[in-house]
């Protein structure tokens, strides 16, 4: 029953959300100062795990396929391929909704326990709307460049790892990440990142705006705001990638 | 002037206004008083609407705003100010822009226009250089007066506080107390506060509504409490040996 309550108050929560803003002008200075907030500064992270998971990632592999058959530049396809169709648009997603999730209900949890919300909503603005729209749409933006980003960072890391330890030729490493490209893969991920971007800043939004109590309980609706998120973030990956590869 | 008809409003089963009426006058403040848990916050948020009442009506001079449509609510709501009990001011902005965000809203005013009108409602709650300062820099008093000055900002009709001596000295209680009779002569405002301090129920109280176990159990002035006989309201009022002595002497 309560899993019910919340699929239908998240559906009603989403429907606030996308509510008419009060001012176009404060929303678009919003969007741009959480794109900021949300996005710039998570490309810091995004660098550092992609490198490092596009190098785990050819070593994996090189150690894997250690075949005479198989040619060197497939460590290259397969880091690549890997890279493009999950690692960074799912993974990344799945970090984001650890950073950029617990800070959207923390934030906005905060606002409702100290009756921050309560005050747009005498004022007569859909609170909902103001506080969570503008980091959807913030989001939505952002997540396809850190997306890319991820990618190139990945495959350098990836490349690094590779000739740095012998595994893969130089050559052979740029000549399998190019072999059999199908730039479809691209459009496929940077399709999942948004759809994981929506779930990740309304999931976290409706939790903080639902949050009752004092700072314990704003710890918890982070801390589910994560959880749920990562797990709907899987959930959908499953269903994307039938859609869209079947 | 604002009137409750009959209000009940329920949680989880339970009743928690049972049946409330009262008529709150303009330019004058009007006090809700009651024990912690007696109902008189929920009261206060049905009013403006943060909750939605069972039954009942709410009257906005004579503008029925339990059955009004979402739009029409709205235009009555940029009619309110509210003070609440932990200031709820924004974190994330300034003092100056605290006190601007209803016209940044609400207004078709350039930057200068809001700016001065901010600095005036800043100025007319005594606060002075502390426009670029951030809620956390400055005192709780200090932001109780910026909360006021934010619901000022627009005019207007009505101003609700919701225990706004909550967590204050003696003394800056009656500076906010004095501050918010003074504005609401000023403007001829419908002014509702909640309150269990003694001092501003004495102080400021010209028309009191006490309300005990969700119901409305007396309503009556300053002056007024003095005389009743109601057991509840005196338990209440005079539960300290202070008041106890002061009330045999009168």
């Amino acid at each position: 029953m309560s899993f019910l309550f919340h699929i239908g108050r998240y559906a009603m929560f989403v429907k606030q959300v996308f509510g008419r803003p009060v001012k176009h002008r404060i929303f678009f200075k919003q969007i741009v100062r959480e794109m900021d907030v949300l996005g710039l500064s998570s490309v810091g992270i995004v660098v550092i795990i992609s490198f490092f998971m596009g190098a785990v990632i050819t070593l994996q592999t090189a150690y894997n396929i250690d075949l005479p058959i198989i040619p060197k530049y497939a460590i290259g396809l397969a880091a690549r391929d890997s890279i493009i169709l999950e690692f960074s648009s799912t993974i990344v997603s799945l970090i984001l909704a650890g950073k950029v999730g617990s800070h959207i209900a923390s934030e906005i949890g905060t606002m409702r326990v100290t009756e921050q919300i309560d005050v747009l909503d005498v004022m007569g603005i859909n609170s909902a709307g103001y506080l969570v729209l503008p980091k959807v749409m913030a989001l939505i933006i952002m997540i396809p460049f850190l997306v890319i980003i991820s990618m190139g960072v990945g495959i350098i890391g990836g490349w690094t790892a590779g000739t740095t330890t012998g595994v893969v030729p130089s050559d052979e490493f740029i000549y399998g990440i190019q072999y059999m490209f199908i730039p479809f893969y691209i459009t496929y991920s940077l399709i999942k990142s948004v759809v994981f971007a929506f779930l990740i800043t309304t999931i976290a939004g409706y939790w903080g705006y639902y949050s009752t109590g004092g700072s314990l309980e704003v710890g918890r609706s982070s801390t589910r705001a994560v959880v749920i998120s990562s797990i709907q973030i899987l959930l959908f990956n499953l269903i994307l990638t039938q859609l869209l590869l079947a | 002037m604002i009137e409750a008809r009959n209000i009940i409003k329920s949680f989880d089963g339970k009743t928690i206004l049972k049946d409330v009426s009262a008529v709150f006058k303009p330019g004058q403040t009007n006090l809700i008083i009651g024990q912690s848990g007696s109902g008189k916050t929920v009261f206060l948020k049905s009013l403006v609407g943060l909750h939605e009442v069972d039954s009942g009506d709410i009257l906005y001079d004579d503008r029925d705003f339990t059955r009004m449509p979402d739009k029409d609510r709205i235009k009555v709501r940029q009619e309110m100010g509210m003070l609440f009990q932990g200031s709820a001011l924004f974190d994330s902005l300034t003092v100056e822009e605290n006190v601007r965000f209803p016209l940044d809203m609400f207004t078709k005013q350039k930057l200068d226009e809001r700016r001065e009108r901010a600095n005036f409602c800043l100025k007319r709650v005594n606060l002075e250089n502390v426009n670029h300062l951030y809620p956390s820099e400055i005192s709780g008093g200090m932001q109780k007066r910026v909360a006021i000055a934010r619901a000022i900002a627009l005019n207007p009709r009505y101003l609700f506080c919701d225990e706004p001596n909550s967590g204050l000295d003696p003394k800056t209680a009656i500076v906010i107390d004095e501050l918010i009779q003074e504005i609401t002569k000023e403007y001829n405002m419908t002014t509702i506060v909640n309150t269990h301090d003694m001092n501003s129920v004495l102080g400021i109280g010209e028309h009191i509504i006490f309300i005990f176990n969700g119901e409305k159990y007396w309503e009556g002035s300053s002056q007024d409490i003095f005389q009743s006989d109601n057991k509840e309201l005196n338990d209440f009022i005079f539960a300290s040996k202070f008041f106890r002595k002061i009330k045999d002497k009168l």
